[in-house]
């Protein structure tokens, strides 16, 4: 009588076509294929791949963290990094590993008809087998989401500090989203760096895109703006919106000592000034 | 013992600060400093601080106290070229350097400088 951990083998080398079809039935059923996200022939070709690999692997014992299965964590990871980058579900992606079980409990149920030992014998392995699949499945899936928000969260890091130049020697931070220490942080440094850089005389924090403002976000502007004044160039604050400048005199933020103006333009406009440049309208000729 | 060297142009002193800042020199600079200013009646005293890398609340009281004792013997101060760092250090110490003057580069510096001088007195009165 061979061991349950034969019988799968057997089975994956006599059977995998029909074990596949079987399969690929299996995870239609629980909804995985159903959209547009992935096709029923990109489906078999994993499937089938997965299976070619499982069979190589399956006959060296059932440590899946043995090196003769690398083959198929590799598949499993690659496959939970495209899932995840599909926007799937944990839930879809585990049910890729899950979905197997149906058939091939089927196929050892055949072959061990008359022999409910074995048949449990089997049954076991080969759940315990699938079971640790499912797992490293879900955790490479995990990772590969994980890797996503941190990606986004740099990005969006990145994204929030645009410092752009205006006109010559005038330098300008438009300012979008909730500011906290960290942030604020970023921004003052890159601001800075930039002064440096550029020889910027004039620096105009835009805040239209703060939504709101409290102790600590003043506090963080004022800081910032006393960093800027201690290298020698000037700040501007602009884009001040109504409700923030009530806020601003109700928290009691003393805001004395630095130029604030409403919108961009009119910060552009004083800058402009303080560099002695004047803007004019073309006379038509 | 080293000595941070104070250098005359015209009618201004220039004071390029090139090594790490400890507290002896910073004491002795101001000692150095004010002596020269009496001595050569300097209208100005431009400071560059673009080497420094290095600042603790002790040395930026003492670039604030420096202006201020220039102030009091009829010099303007201008403190230029100070590093994104040392910036935002001080400001976390809560330094703001209350009435220093501060410009970009030295050539800012000096034309800031040039420009105080002469609102507050003006050419003609003085000798160059």
């Amino acid at each position: 009588m061979p061991s349950g951990q034969s019988l799968t083998v057997s089975i994956l080398e006599k059977d995998s076509a029909g074990l596949l079809d079987e399969w690929l039935d299996a995870m239609k059923a629980a909804g995985i294929g159903n959209d547009t996200r992935m096709n029923d022939a990109e489906l078999k070709q994993q499937g089938g791949e997965f299976l070619k690999v499982l069979g190589a692997a399956v006959s060296g014992g059932n440590n899946i963290a043995a090196p003769g299965w690398a083959p198929v964590r590799q598949f499993l990871e690659s496959v939970s990094r495209s899932r995840a980058l599909q926007g799937f579900t944990s839930e879809e992606t585990a049910t890729f590993i899950f979905s197997l079980k149906k058939p091939l409990f089927a196929r050892i149920r055949r072959a061990t008809s008359n022999n409910p030992e074995s048949l449990a014998e089997a049954t076991w392995e080969a759940t315990e087998l699938i079971d640790k699949l499912g797992m490293h499945t879900v955790k490479a899936f995990q990772k590969s989401r994980e890797e996503v928000i941190n990606r986004q969260q740099e990005e969006m890091l990145e994204l929030s500090t645009p410092v752009m130049k205006l006109w010559e020697g005038i330098i300008a931070l438009p300012m979008i989203g909730t500011l906290d220490s960290a942030r604020t942080q970023i921004v003052m440094e890159s601001l800075l760096q930039r002064i440096v850089e550029t020889g910027a005389e004039i620096a105009i924090i835009d805040i239209t895109g703060v939504p709101t403002v409290d102790t600590l976000v003043a506090q963080h502007l004022l800081k910032t703006v006393t960093a800027i004044r201690l290298m020698g160039a000037d700040c501007i604050i602009s884009g001040i919106r109504p409700q923030i400048a009530q806020t601003i005199v109700h928290l009691g933020i003393e805001l004395q000592g630095i130029t604030t103006k409403a919108n961009l333009a009119d910060a552009l406009a004083i800058a402009l000034k303080r560099s002695g440049l004047t803007v004019t309208k073309a006379q038509k000729t | 013992m080293d000595r941070i060297p104070i250098l005359r142009m015209g009618e201004y002193l220039l004071v390029t600060i090139q090594v790490d800042m400890h507290d002896r020199l910073a004491l002795s600079l101001q000692d150095d400093l004010t002596e020269q200013i009496t001595r050569t009646g300097a209208k100005g005293v431009l400071i560059d601080i673009s080497a420094l890398e290095i600042v603790d609340s002790f040395i930026g009281r003492m670039i604030a106290n420096i202006s201020r004792m220039s102030r009091i013997l009829d010099a303007h101060t201008v403190v230029v070229g100070m590093r994104p760092a040392v910036a935002i250090t001080l400001v976390e110490l809560g330094l703001s350097l209350e009435g220093v003057h501060t410009a970009l580069d030295v050539e800012r510096g000096m034309r800031l400088l040039r420009r105080r001088l002469e609102e507050t007195d003006p050419v003609d009165d003085r000798q160059l």
